[in-house]
């Protein structure tokens, strides 16, 4: 009896992996947001807790600017992407066969590794022959394009986990499908359409190679601005950004999960992928 | 069964509108790039020719198909640049892919055998640096790695080495910088099948009198490995056209194909060649590609 237990015990092994690999992906982003506090020009040398690179942020017009634009664009390509991906991912997990189907999951699945070179390069291609103007528009479609593929697998994974009996319940009750979807599905998914929401929003923001293909000139977004100050070398004011960038995202990560806690009680976490 | 039925109709209508979505922003693009790719460079706004125009009748548009050729395919297998970028992607992408299912693995083991309720601690652990933006944590490593940086400083202080170690712009570097952005992306697929894992099977096998080791070996291993096959494609296929850790970690003198596309496209302002390399990066990932394709769709539709 005890001996079989021992074989799924939590071992000494498993604690010191586990410390190991969660020290190597924190240690780096913890001393990133230290160093955004140090008083000193020089980035290696401890000057004090100051906040006067998050003051040289606020008034760098250009980052400003920037952050701005890519605000925008995360908000309204996760919007869009939202809804375009809970649609796919209905049709997914309750159309059954159709015409079409392979191709549709394939255009779906593949983005998610695609790499981003050859999206941007792509889209950008698309809208030179379309002749469209580039700027915020053509970087907010890219995204969509990448971002509600996320959102379509997020979605069908919970749609594939729920009771269909609950909807045939509520059809058999009288009810038409539409109502059954809006009375019964819609409610149950709504954490995962939440938690599409936020991982879109977050790859947005995120995102260089894509938004570095499809913008214009005079529309940089945050990550290209980033992108060509890191080149130059490491500043400080790179490091009070990029903390700011780091506390955003941890707070769009805790409401997620809260939201998610909440809304099924089982705590089932909304897991991305 | 009837009332399954009823739903099916309009479930499969509410896929028109992100079909359609999906063709013209990602399946048509593809087009383009195969269509450019077969043009030639020229000095002009866009920069390539021939273009086609649609209102100079059909006689034009049959000239701009006999203008297209396949000149920069035999750029791209006659120049070593492309050739070893080529093969230098896919040996950064393999080293890198086997590092992170070693170290990956151990990890997503340790959280499948925590109790319940830290599991969802551990696995938003996990997930917190995944939805951190790649960029940032990039140049946090740049802050660690620099000359005067924290770990020339940490090694100087311990009596490790004797002078700072030069680490920005190798390859050492950029290996790590990968390992570090891609560790989530090889962990959750691990953890997923192996927390679903039935613990009476590691019994059983135990009662059966095998060793911990060869339970391991001869159980969970196996029963892992759709996990295993999710963790190496999520990671392999996009390391394969990564441009911006090596462009930020690695040295210049050898170069990633998705860099070299990069180089091509931004500084060269040479598109034909850049479509012509994204035309063969993409023949290279389709096999991994289909792989991928079809393991999600196992993974998502099980019924």
């Amino acid at each position: 009896m005890m001996a079989s237990r021992a074989v799924n015990r939590f071992s000494p092994f498993n604690a010191v992996s586990l410390a190991l690999g969660f020290a190597f992906l924190y240690l780096p982003i913890v001393i990133l947001v230290i160093y955004s506090f140090n008083a000193s020009r020089l980035v290696t040398v401890w000057g004090g807790w100051s906040l006067r690179w998050y003051d040289e942020f606020f008034h760098d017009g250009a980052m400003i600017e920037a952050a701005w634009m890519s605000f925008r664009v995360a908000a309204t390509s996760a919007t869009i992407a939202t809804l375009l991906g809970t649609l796919a991912a209905v049709a997914l997990s309750r159309g059954e066969r159709f015409f079409g189907r392979t191709l549709f999951s394939g255009m779906l699945y593949a983005p998610l590794v695609m790499p981003e070179v050859i999206t941007g390069l792509s889209l950008l291609l698309l809208f030179v022959a379309l002749n469209a103007e580039r700027g915020f528009w053509t970087v907010t479609i890219a995204h969509t394009t990448l971002t509600m593929c996320f959102v379509a697998v997020v979605v069908q994974s919970r749609l594939a986990s729920l009771d269909r009996s609950l909807e045939e319940a509520a059809m058999d009750l009288g009810c038409n499908p539409r109502r059954a979807f809006v009375a019964v599905t819609l409610p149950l998914i709504l954490p995962a359409i939440a938690a599409g929401w936020m991982l879109a929003f977050t790859l947005s923001l995120d995102d260089l190679v894509i938004a570095s293909f499809t913008t214009g000139p005079g529309s940089a977004t945050l990550p290209i601005r980033i992108y060509s100050e890191v080149r130059l070398g490491v500043k400080p004011e790179i490091n009070a950004i990029c903390t700011l960038v780091v506390a955003l995202i941890a707070v769009v990560i805790v409401v997620a999960s809260l939201v998610s806690k909440l809304s099924n009680g089982r705590g089932e976490s909304a897991a991305p992928l | 069964m009837s009332t399954r039925n009823i739903f099916t109709r309009p479930a499969r209508l509410a896929a028109i509108a992100p079909s359609l979505w999906m063709l013209l922003f990602f399946l048509v693009p593809f087009g383009f790039v195969l269509k450019i790719s077969l043009s030639q460079t020229a000095i002009a706004q866009p920069p390539y020719l021939p273009v086609f125009d649609l209102s100079q009748g059909i006689d034009a548009i049959k000239a701009a198909l006999a203008a297209l050729s396949p000149d920069n395919f035999k750029l791209l297998i006659s120049d070593d640049l492309y050739i070893l970028s080529y093969l230098r992607s896919l040996v950064v992408a393999a080293v890198s892919t086997s590092i992170l299912l070693l170290i990956g693995y151990p990890i997503a083991y340790g959280m499948a055998r925590l109790p319940k309720r830290w599991q969802a601690i551990a696995m938003m652990l996990v997930i917190i640096p995944f939805w951190t933006s790649f960029l940032i944590r990039i140049y946090a490593w740049i802050n660690i790695l620099q000359h005067d940086g924290l770990l020339n400083k940490v090694l100087l202080a311990l009596h490790l080495v004797s002078a700072p170690v030069v680490w920005l712009s190798t390859d050492s570097a950029m290996y790590l910088g990968i390992v570090y952005s891609y560790l989530p992306f090889m962990i959750l697929p691990l953890y997923a099948t192996l927390a679903k894992m039935e613990p009476a099977l590691l019994e059983a096998a135990s009662d059966l009198g095998s060793s911990p080791g060869s339970a391991f070996w001869l159980v969970t291993f196996p029963l892992s490995l759709p996990g295993v096959a999710a963790g190496v494609l999520l990671c392999f296929i996009p390391i394969v056209g990564e441009f911006v850790i090596p462009d930020l970690l690695a040295g210049s003198n050898s170069l990633m194909i998705g860099q070299t596309l990069w180089l091509e496209f931004f500084t060269n302002k040479d598109w034909p060649v850049a479509s012509a390399a994204a035309v063969v990066l993409l023949l290279l990932l389709v096999g991994p590609l289909i792989l991928y394709d079809r393991l999600q769709r196992r993974q998502l539709e099980r019924a």
